[in-house]
C-alpha cells in the first residue's frame, strides 16, 4: 500500500505565560492508502492536538513549529489558510468526540451539511438537497426527508454522530480523521457508529486516522497503530502485535488497565500517577517516573525510537542493545 | 409556535393589568390631596369639588377603577388638564415623533454596536479591542445629555453643520439619533463582542472550520446568529426604552415626543396625562417584549420547546 500521510518530526507549540509549551514533540507517523491508523494515548498525551495540528485547526495560541506533514507527498505545513480551506472538508475531513456541540444548535441539519458540497462542489438548489438526503441516508439516519429540516436539538447523540459522519463524508475525502468518534456515546450506539465507520470506509475508499484511549475501539477497527506519551510517540506497530505483545513498559500498562470479558476475576491494574504536563517533562524519559520498569539510563536520557523489527518501533531503552536506533 | 405566542400574549395581558392598577393608583399616591395640588393654593372648595365630581375622586376607589379601566378600553383616558384635549390625541400626536428618533438611535446604535463588536472579538485582546473597549467603557459613563450639548455645540454652533433644535425634520433628527445610538452601542458592543468571543470557542464553530467554509461564512452564518439571542434581547429593551420617550436627549433637542410630553405634564401637575403616558410606555414595553420573544424562536430553535440547551 502506498502512503496516503506522512508526518515527520511534527512539534507544535503553544504560547503561556512561561514561554512557549511543546504539547506535540517530534511525532513521526505513516497513513497508508485504505488503512485505519489508530493514535492511542491518555487525556492530555497530544493526539487531539497531533490530528488538529494535521488540518491546521489550532486555536491562535497554538503552532506547527517544525516539522512536516505530506499529504499525497504535498506538504501542509507550507500551505496557505487559502488552500488549506481547500482541503479541509474536501481532501480530509475531520469528525470529533463531542457531537452534542458539534453541530451548530441554530441551523438545520440540511443546512449543515448541504454547506460542505456547496463550497467544495459549487452544487445547488434540489440537486443539492438530494445529494444531503442521500448523505444522510448513507449515514443510516432514518426519516431523512424530515431529518433535513430538523435542527441538531431534537436528535440524540448517536443521531447527531451519524450526521457528523454525513458531513465528513460529503465530499468523498480520501482521509478522514476521527477523534474519539464514539467516546461521548452509549456502548450500544459506539458499536453501531464503528460499524457504519468500517464499512463507510470500505466503500468510499477512505483512510481513516482514529484517535482513541479505547484499545477495544482500537481491536475492532485498527489496521496499525501509533501509541501516544506525553507528547511523543512511544511505539507503532501492528494492531495484533500491540495487543498480543506489547513492547513499551506504557503499553503494557494500558493494556493491563484495559476491561476484558473473559477475565472478570483478575483486578484491572491501574499505571501509577499522571501524564505530565508539558512544563513537567523530566530530561529523560517522560515515562520513567511511572514506569515499573525504569532503570538509571531513563532518568537522565531521552530513549530514541528503536526500531524492533520491520513492524515495530519503540521508545524505550529496554530495547537499546537489541535493534539499530532509526 | 401558536401555543407559545398565545402563552406570551397572555402573560403580556396580565402584566399590562398590573400597569393599569399601577399607573390609576398613582392619582392616590401622592401625598395630600392631588386636586389641590393641581388647581394650587389659591383654589376655592368649589373647585376643588368640582375638579373631584370631574376626576371621579369623589366615588369609591373600586367604581373609579372600573369606570377607568373600561373608559380606557373604549380608547378614553380622561382628557388633558392642561389643554382640554383628549389623552390619547396628545398621546398620538407626539409618538410618530418618538418612533422616528427612536428607530433612527437604534438603527445607529445597532450597526455601531454590533460591527465594533465582531471586530473586537474577531482581533481579541489586539489593540482594535482595546480602543472598542475604551469606546465603550466611555460611552457608558459619559451622560447622554452631556454628549447631546456637546454635539450641538461642536456640529450645530460651530460647524453649523446641523440646525439647532427646532425642527423635527431628517437634518434635525440626526444629532439626537446619533446621540441616542452612540450611548446604546455601548452595551449592544459588549454584549456582541463578549458572546462572539464565547461562541467563536465552541465546538461548532471548530467543525465549521474543519469543513473549509470561509471565514466571513462562519462568522455570520455559524456565530452571528448564536451571539444575537442577548443582543436581541437587549435592543428589544433599548427599543422599548427608547419608544416610551427619551425624555432627557429630547429635552436637550427640543424634540417634540413623548419625552418632552411627559416632562410637560409632570411639570403642570396633568395627573390624567401623566397617567395616560404610563400606561402608554408599559403597554409599549410589554408589546415589545412579546415580540422579542418571538423573534428569539425565530433566531433560536430550541427557544420554542421550552428546553434549551446549556
Amino acid at each position: 500500500m502506498s502512503n496516503l500521510l506522512v508526518v515527520n518530526g511534527l512539534t507544535t507549540q503553544f504560547e503561556s505565560k512561561n514561554g512557549p509549551l511543546t504539547v506535540v514533540d517530534g511525532v513521526d507517523f505513516t497513513l497508508k492508502k485504505g488503512e485505519v491508523l489508530g493514535l492511542v494515548g491518555e487525556s492530555g498525551c497530544g493526539k487531539s492536538v497531533t490530528s488538529l495540528s494535521i488540518l491546521q485547526l489550532l486555536d491562535k495560541y497554538g503552532k506547527i513549529s517544525s516539522g512536516e506533514v505530506l499529504y499525497e507527498n504535498t506538504n501542509l505545513v507550507n500551505k496557505t489558510e487559502k488552500e488549506m480551506k481547500k482541503i479541509r472538508g474536501k481532501e480530509i475531513s475531520m469528525i470529533f468526540q463531542d457531537p452534542m456541540n458539534s453541530l451548530n444548535p441554530v441551523l438545520t441539519i440540511g443546512k449543515q451539511i448541504g454547506e460542505v458540497i456547496e463550497k467544495h462542489e459549487k452544487v445547488k438548489g434540489a440537486k443539492l438537497k438530494q445529494k444531503v438526503v442521500d448523505l444522510l441516508n448513507l449515514g443510516g439516519i432514518p426519516r431523512a426527508d424530515e431529518i433535513f429540516h430538523e435542527y441538531p436539538h431534537r436528535l440524540s447523540g448517536g443521531m447527531k454522530q451519524r450526521v457528523m459522519i454525513a458531513m465528513a463524508i460529503a465530499c468523498n475525502p480520501t482521509m478522514l480523521i476521527a477523534d474519539e468518534p464514539t467516546t461521548a456515546l452509549d456502548v450500544t450506539i459506539q458499536a453501531q457508529i464503528l460499524d457504519l465507520l468500517r464499512s463507510l470506509k470500505d466503500e468510499l475508499d477512505m483512510s481513516i486516522l482514529l484517535i482513541t484511549h479505547d484499545l477495544g475501539v482500537v481491536a475492532e477497527m485498527c489496521d496499525r497503530v501509533v501509541v501516544m506519551y506525553a507528547g511523543q510517540v512511544v511505539e507503532t506497530t501492528d494492531t495484533r502485535t500491540l495487543l498480543r505483545n506489547p513492547r513499551h513498559p506504557y503499553t503494557e500498562g494500558l493494556i493491563q488497565a484495559t476491561p476484558h470479558q473473559s477475565k472478570g476475576k483478575s483486578r484491572l491494574k491501574s499505571i501509577v500517577g499522571q501524564v505530565p504536563t508539558p512544563d513537567q517533562y523530566s530530561p529523560g524519559c517522560r515515562f520513567a517516573d511511572r514506569c515499573p520498569k525504569a532503570m538509571d539510563i531513563c532518568q537522565s536520557n531521552v530513549p530514541p525510537l528503536f526500531e524492533i523489527d520491520g513492524q515495530t518501533s519503540c521508545r524505550c531503552w529496554l530495547y537499546e542493545m537489541k535493534e539499530e536506533v532509526i | 409556535m401558536k401555543h407559545f405566542i398565545i402563552n406570551r400574549v397572555l402573560s403580556g395581558i396580565l402584566v399590562i393589568f398590573g400597569i393599569s392598577v399601577f399607573s390609576f393608583l398613582l392619582i392616590h399616591f401622592i401625598p395630600g390631596d392631588p386636586v389641590k395640588i393641581m388647581l394650587g393654593i389659591n383654589a376655592s372648595p368649589e373647585q376643588v369639588e368640582k375638579l373631584n365630581h370631574h376626576l371621579g375622586l369623589d366615588k369609591p376607589l373600586l367604581v373609579q377603577y372600573w369606570q377607568y379601566i373600561t373608559n380606557a378600553f373604549q380608547g378614553d383616558f380622561g382628557t388633558s388638564l392642561k389643554t382640554g384635549r383628549p389623552v390619547l390625541i396628545e398621546i398620538l400626536d407626539r409618538f410618530p415623533e418618538t418612533v422616528k428618533l427612536a428607530i433612527f438611535g437604534l438603527f445607529v446604535a445597532v450597526v455601531i454596536g454590533v460591527s465594533l463588536g465582531i471586530v473586537a472579538a474577531k482581533f481579541k485582546d489586539s489593540f482594535i479591542d482595546k480602543m472598542c473597549t475604551a469606546f465603550a467603557t466611555l460611552g457608558i459613563s459619559i451622560p447622554s445629555f452631556w454628549l447631546g450639548i456637546l454635539l450641538v455645540l461642536v456640529f450645530s454652533v460651530k460647524l453649523a453643520w446641523f440646525p439647532i433644535a427646532n425642527g423635527t425634520g431628517f437634518r434635525d433628527l440626526i444629532l439626537p439619533a446619533f446621540t441616542l445610538g452612540v450611548v446604546a452601542s455601548t452595551m449592544i458592543m459588549r454584549l456582541t463582542r463578549n458572546g462572539m468571543v464565547e461562541v467563536l470557542s465552541n465546538d461548532y464553530i471548530r467543525t465549521a472550520r474543519a469543513k473549509g467554509l470561509d471565514d466571513g461564512l462562519i462568522l455570520f452564518r455559524h456565530a452571528l446568529r448564536n451571539v444575537l439571542i442577548p443582543v436581541v434581547t437587549v435592543i428589544g429593551l433599548q427599543l422599548a426604552a427608547l419608544l416610551g420617550g427619551t425624555v432627557i436627549i429630547e429635552q436637550v433637542f427640543n424634540w417634540p415626543g413623548l419625552g418632552t410630553l411627559a416632562i410637560g405634564a409632570i411639570m403642570s401637575r396633568d395627573f390624567p396625562l401623566i397617567q395616560g403616558i404610563v400606561l402608554f410606555m408599559g403597554v409599549m414595553y410589554v408589546t415589545i417584549n412579546i415580540l422579542v420573544d418571538v423573534l428569539y424562536s425565530i433566531i433560536d430553535p430550541r427557544v420554542e420547546m421550552g428546553t434549551k440547551e446549556a
